[in-house]
């Protein structure tokens, strides 16, 4: 019996395209070997988890470094990830949106309502997306210091209000998102700030590219800055829209600079911030570090495996070709 | 008429309050920020109410000439971000293209592929750094190898073990070799030392952040073979041109344009690179490891050397200006041409 091979089949398995798949593969485990390792050791039990065995897969499933990661150590006095995660959410969150909605608008007036000048406006907010924020960080906390300064009599007054049972959570919502030193506002208000370049671009982009007539259709039937925004614009930004919170999000809950600078105490510190602790402490063994930074790795993986395809817009627009 | 003038008007209200925010956290930081580079402010001194500044004496350029000139650290840090600056963008560029045109070739799972490449962009330098930190771990004596040198001896590889980020080896040209010798001849001696070379220990926090960016340079590469239409390449080919030669001649030079924006991306990431050396490594052994971000923050926010942070801070906007600039201006004057 004879093997007939198909001329497609054969031109598929030239040597040339097999090397290409090998070369692939070979890369693609590379890339993968981490996730390999953090996975793996993050799912071990106690009585597994060895250096010398740090290769070999779990026996099963097992959520003990987890545990300790999200929990901590009572007995070590190790604190747990899972405050710092939900201040991440907490930071992350009204901070994505808060600057996706001002870099609309932003994006809306330089492409649509331009002014004499408007050509130097936008380049000199780009700027700000490039420079290394270490030029601005004494200023800034020094800033934040004094904020958190002047409005501590203030907050400590909002504590001792007398308010009925549904409305208790309000002094906490304002000691947390008070923009000052040392508070998830202040983090919050950062975000925002230094977020106004990107965001702006994106949407400027976005926005230039919808023809003009629209707006101007608009004008005639009587609508002005408010109505063609809301009317027009708006209802078709989804696409800016999802590519900007998408890209805020990771970048915000990815930063750890501002963080480690402007917060000072574990309760308000987001996660990035305290897993580097973790790395550097000495009591803390390897596999919880591992399971903390798979932790802290999480949102902004299934962000990317759900909507890989707006991230790559996102990351496009960062080259300024957007 | 008169109604689109105040609709004019609402609309530069509403981009007012960002143009005030850079303003004031942008330009105006920076420009604090040089200003407390020029005091003799290297303590914990308090700031008067009311004022910016504390009462201390204007320093001139004091602080900058330490740093170039006599502050070791400093010039470590310097050589530090040159080797990483150049590795990491040879790095990312080469892998990223080799992928890119690989992937290019109508290849079974590209999507796939895609996403094992691109996946680490949307991971924190931090976590990145502490994973790398415990697969480039060398070991010691009581634990022996672990991680990848584990790997390398269960795969029968022993030779490739390293001491990655521990390695306090810096490699320069010797001057006693035969390049050493030319170098002082014609009066370069200066390159024969270990200031201009290259400490091993850096090469581990490039390859960490080669895996967490060479994804970045490959989709960008990606989407330029995209757009390259099939008629140029189809019209090499009649014309007699081996594939290699059509990558050579034809789309090579036309990826050019991305190549420029990708070093300027990735060279100012690298310029300010904090993260991952703060997670991975830290100073590292003799400061190999060390960058000018990580120094910045040490000396500020553990040393209270405001003005020679503050000096720090200035040279490395200054050194990412000068590669941003002209590109954000060009990039700016042919949107406006066009």
């Amino acid at each position: 019996m004879t093997i007939v091979i198909s001329p497609r089949l054969r031109r598929r398995l030239k040597p040339s395209r097999i090397l290409i798949y090998i070369i692939l593969i070979a890369v693609a485990i590379f890339y993968l070997l981490p996730v390999y390792i953090l996975v793996v050791t993050s799912l071990k039990s106690y009585a597994e988890v060895k250096l010398a065995t740090m290769w070999s897969p779990a026996s099963g499933f097992h959520l003990d470094s987890f545990r300790q990661a999200w929990f901590g150590d009572p007995a070590k006095g190790t604190l747990g990830l899972g405050h710092n995660f939900m201040n991440s959410v907490k930071l992350a969150i009204p901070a994505t949106i808060l600057s996706a909605m001002l870099g609309s608008l932003n994006g809306y007036v330089l492409s649509k309502w331009k002014f004499r000048g408007a050509n130097v406006v936008f380049p000199a907010i780009l700027f700000g997306m490039f420079i290394p924020y270490q030029s601005i960080l004494i200023p800034l906390v020094q800033t934040l210091q004094t904020a958190s300064r002047t409005t501590r009599p203030w907050l400590n007054s909002v504590a001792t209000w007398h308010l009925p049972a549904l409305l208790q959570w309000v002094p906490n919502l304002i000691t947390t998102y008070m923009p000052a030193y040392g508070t998830i506002g202040g983090l919050v208000l950062v975000h925002i700030v230094y977020g106004i370049p990107i965001t702006t671009l994106i949407f400027r982009n976005y926005y230039t590219g919808i023809p003009d007539e629209l707006v101007e259709a608009g004008k005639i039937d009587g609508a002005g800055f408010g109505g063609i925004y809301r009317h027009i614009l708006f209802p078709i930004s989804m696409p800016a829209f999802v590519v900007v919170l998408i890209w805020q999000f990771q970048s915000i809950w990815n930063e750890f600079l501002f963080a480690v600078v402007l917060t000072n105490r574990a309760e308000v510190q987001p996660i990035t911030v305290a897993l580097n602790n973790l790395a550097g402490s000495f009591i803390v063994e390897w596999n919880v570090q591992m399971a903390g930074a798979l932790l802290a790795a999480l949102p902004t993986l299934l962000l990317f495996i759900l909507l890989g395809r707006y991230f790559m817009r996102g990351l496009l627009a960062g080259s300024l070709k957007g | 008429m008169r109604r689109i003038n105040t609709d004019r008007l609402i609309a530069f209200l509403f981009l007012s309050p960002s143009i005030l925010a850079i303003l004031i956290f942008v330009y105006g930081f920076i420009g604090w920020t040089a200003w407390a580079s020029m005091l003799k402010w290297n303590d914990l001194i308090m700031i008067p109410k009311g004022s910016l500044f504390p009462k201390v004496p204007f320093a001139q350029l004091e602080n900058y000439i330490r740093l170039l000139t006599a502050d070791q650290r400093f010039q470590t840090d310097l050589r530090n971000t040159v080797v990483f600056t150049i590795a990491f963008i040879i790095g990312c560029l080469m892998l990223g293209l080799l992928l890119a045109i690989l992937l290019d070739q109508g290849i079974k799972g590209e999507g796939f592929f895609r996403g094992v490449y691109l996946f680490p962009m949307a991971v924190s330098f931090i976590v990145t750094g502490v994973v790398w930190r415990w697969l480039l771990n060398p070991g010691n004596v009581s634990s022996g190898a672990v991680g990848i040198n584990l790997l390398f001896e269960k795969l029968g590889v022993p030779f490739l073990k390293s001491a990655w980020y521990t390695n306090p080896e810096v490699v320069f040209i010797q001057p006693t070799s035969a390049a050493g010798k030319f170098l002082g001849e014609i009066g370069l001696n200066f390159l024969t030392t270990a200031k201009f070379g290259v400490p091993l220990a850096i090469l581990s926090v490039v390859l960490a952040a080669t895996w967490q960016m060479s994804g970045y340079t490959m989709a960008m590469y990606l989407a330029g073979l995209r757009s390259i239409p099939e008629e140029l390449r189809e019209a090499a080919r009649v014309d007699g041109a081996t594939e290699v030669q059509v990558y050579r001649h034809v789309v090579l030079p036309l990826l050019s344009p991305i190549t420029l924006s990708a070093v300027i991306i990735l060279g100012h990431i690298s310029l300010k690179i904090f993260d991952l050396v703060s997670a991975m490594t830290g100073p590292g052994p003799a400061f190999a490891t060390d960058v000018p971000a990580y120094y910045m923050f040490d000396t500020v926010f553990r040393g209270n050397h405001f003005a020679r942070g503050a000096a720090i801070a200035i040279i490395m906007l200054l050194s990412v200006a000068v590669l941003v600039i002209p590109y954000l201006i060009n990039n700016i004057r042919t949107e406006v041409t066009q």
